[in-house]
């Protein structure tokens, strides 16, 4: 929803630091996810990300979430999916060149990234391009598994979102 | 300028050390010269004297033709296409990539055709969405973004691979190069943004109309507080306007374009509006010249190509340099085969 995405945004640096801690959790929970098996966790993981990302971000579900380095606007509403930042066409009011009724994506995005810390620098990071593979498939369970595995050992999929995926 | 190592009309210019182009641009840009680039908008049609007659206005006054990938989303014939045609008589192109209507796997398969084929420059862009355009019922595809594209250019440039990872045997030998709008929203994060372009793989930038030279100044003293001086080629970007009525129209219809009041105001009470377009322009190129940082201009006359060499001409900026076409040098060396060492 337009007006809760735009609420999120204006409490980055909270949802940011909520984040944080949650993925810590989650993380600590990989040798039960293991067990259970995370193929089997990953449709009833999905469906709660899609619906919790989906009231706060109008999450897109790409599967390799970069909200933390976009200042929690999600990149995939903007109609161009631009991961890196704004195209040229940003309106004089800041809003979409395609959308113009609103607001530029990448405007909200620097607007929240300014809110966390370090947020700026994120953002100036190159994202990859995406994995169409992923899309559909939760961001959550994909950290984890990222963060616990040993580096020889990552899985090529997983690749594409480098290091600063949320 | 002509090179002490001309070659044959049409061949690669011998490659010089820290080079990544056989390409003239990067030559005359490396050279520390004012460059001078300008458009071609591609015609609609499949007649190949078309593009040589759009090309053929521009020379002596430009040191590449950029070659428009479906600008504004709309259907002309392919960049790829016309860049194939202008490398077969000598011409530099720069060949503009945009993200729109083709995936990874098309775009790289262009990357490597362009360059087998003598295109030394090319220029990555997002592009334009397919609303702006007469198929607005297409499907917009940005599998990748100005960003990822650079990357992907630099790596099959530089570690002679695909995305994938896969091996290919010869590397494209390509400039590249993206576009920046130091007019756009959000202004403080322009400069970074180019900074974040340089770092994916851009070598030059071609920027969009700056017709606010105060945007602009402030636009590179920050690129030069991030340390980007040097490392990175900016073209500025120029153009005629043709009356107060199209810059208003540009203005308020075309996204990104930033027109200050003064100049529409200028315009309107000129009596020769068209000729007051072209003062302007060349005005502001000799005040670009000035700003530090800036490499040379890139000259968009759409629909008024005819106007560039007079703009070019008048401000001065080739500083008697006349860059490369068709004919200047009377006794070029043989042409030999494509390819051939």
């Amino acid at each position: 929803m337009y007006s809760v995405r735009q609420w999120s945004v204006r409490h980055a640096r909270g949802l940011n630091s909520f984040y944080r801690g949650f993925e810590a959790v989650l993380v600590r929970f990989h040798r039960l996810f293991e067990w259970i098996g995370y193929e089997r966790l990953e449709r009833p993981v999905a469906f709660v990300e899609r619906n919790v990302k989906g009231l706060l971000f109008d999450c897109q579900m790409c599967g390799q979430c970069a909200l933390s380095s976009t200042g929690m606007s999600c990149p995939m509403n903007c109609p161009k999916t631009l991961r890196n930042g704004p195209c040229g066409g940003v309106r004089a009011n800041g809003h979409c060149e395609v959308k113009p009724e609103m607001k530029c994506v990448w405007v909200e995005a620097f607007r929240g990234s300014r809110r966390i810390d370090g947020g700026i620098d994120a953002m100036s990071e190159v994202q990859v391009a995406v994995d169409q593979r992923l899309k559909g498939r939760s961001s959550w369970l994909r950290v984890v598994r990222e963060k616990t595995a040993k580096p020889a050992a990552a899985a090529p999929a997983a690749k594409p979102a480098g290091g600063t995926s949320r | 300028m002509k090179f002490a190592d001309e070659p044959a009309p049409g061949q690669p210019l011998p490659p010089l050390p820290g080079h990544s182009s056989p390409g003239r641009l990067e030559r005359v840009l490396r050279a520390g010269s004012f460059a001078v680039t300008t458009e071609l908008a591609p015609p609609d049609s499949a007649d190949p004297q078309e593009v040589y007659a759009r090309a053929r206005v521009f020379d002596g006054y430009a040191d590449a033709i950029n070659a428009t990938d479906g600008s504004g989303a709309n259907c002309h014939m392919s960049s790829v296409a016309v860049c194939a045609l202008l490398t077969r008589i000598g011409y530099a192109p720069v060949m503009q990539i945009s993200c729109r209507d083709k995936n990874r796997i098309a775009i790289q398969g262009d990357i490597l055709g362009g360059a087998a084929m003598g295109v030394c420059n090319m220029l990555c862009l997002t592009g334009d969405g397919v609303q702006a355009g007469d198929h607005p019922q297409a499907k917009p595809v940005f599998d990748l973004d100005c960003m990822s594209l650079l990357a992907i250019a630099r790596t099959l440039r530089d570690e002679s691979r695909f995305q994938s990872g896969r091996k290919i045997t010869s590397p494209p030998r390509v400039f590249l190069g993206a576009a920046e709008n130091p007019s756009a929203l959000p202004h403080d994060w322009r400069a970074r943004r180019l900074a974040k372009k340089v770092a994916a793989g851009a070598q030059f930038i071609q920027t969009q109309y700056c017709y606010d030279l105060s945007l602009l100044r402030s636009f590179m003293r920050h690129v030069e507080d991030l340390g980007l001086a040097g490392r990175v080629f900016i073209l500025a970007g120029v153009g005629p306007l043709r009356s107060a009525k199209t810059a208003d129209w540009m203005r308020r219809n075309v996204p990104g374009m930033h027109i200050p009041d003064a100049l529409v105001d200028r315009l309107a009470g000129a009596k020769d509006p068209a000729r007051e377009g072209r003062d302007i322009c060349v005005e502001q190129i000799q005040a670009i010249r000035e700003i530090p940082g800036i490499s040379g201009v890139h000259v968009m006359a759409y629909r008024q190509e005819e106007t560039v060499a007079e703009i070019v001409d008048r401000s001065g900026v080739l500083a008697g340099r006349v860059p490369w076409y068709p004919g200047r040098d009377p006794d070029p060396p043989e042409p030999r085969p494509h390819g051939a060492a």
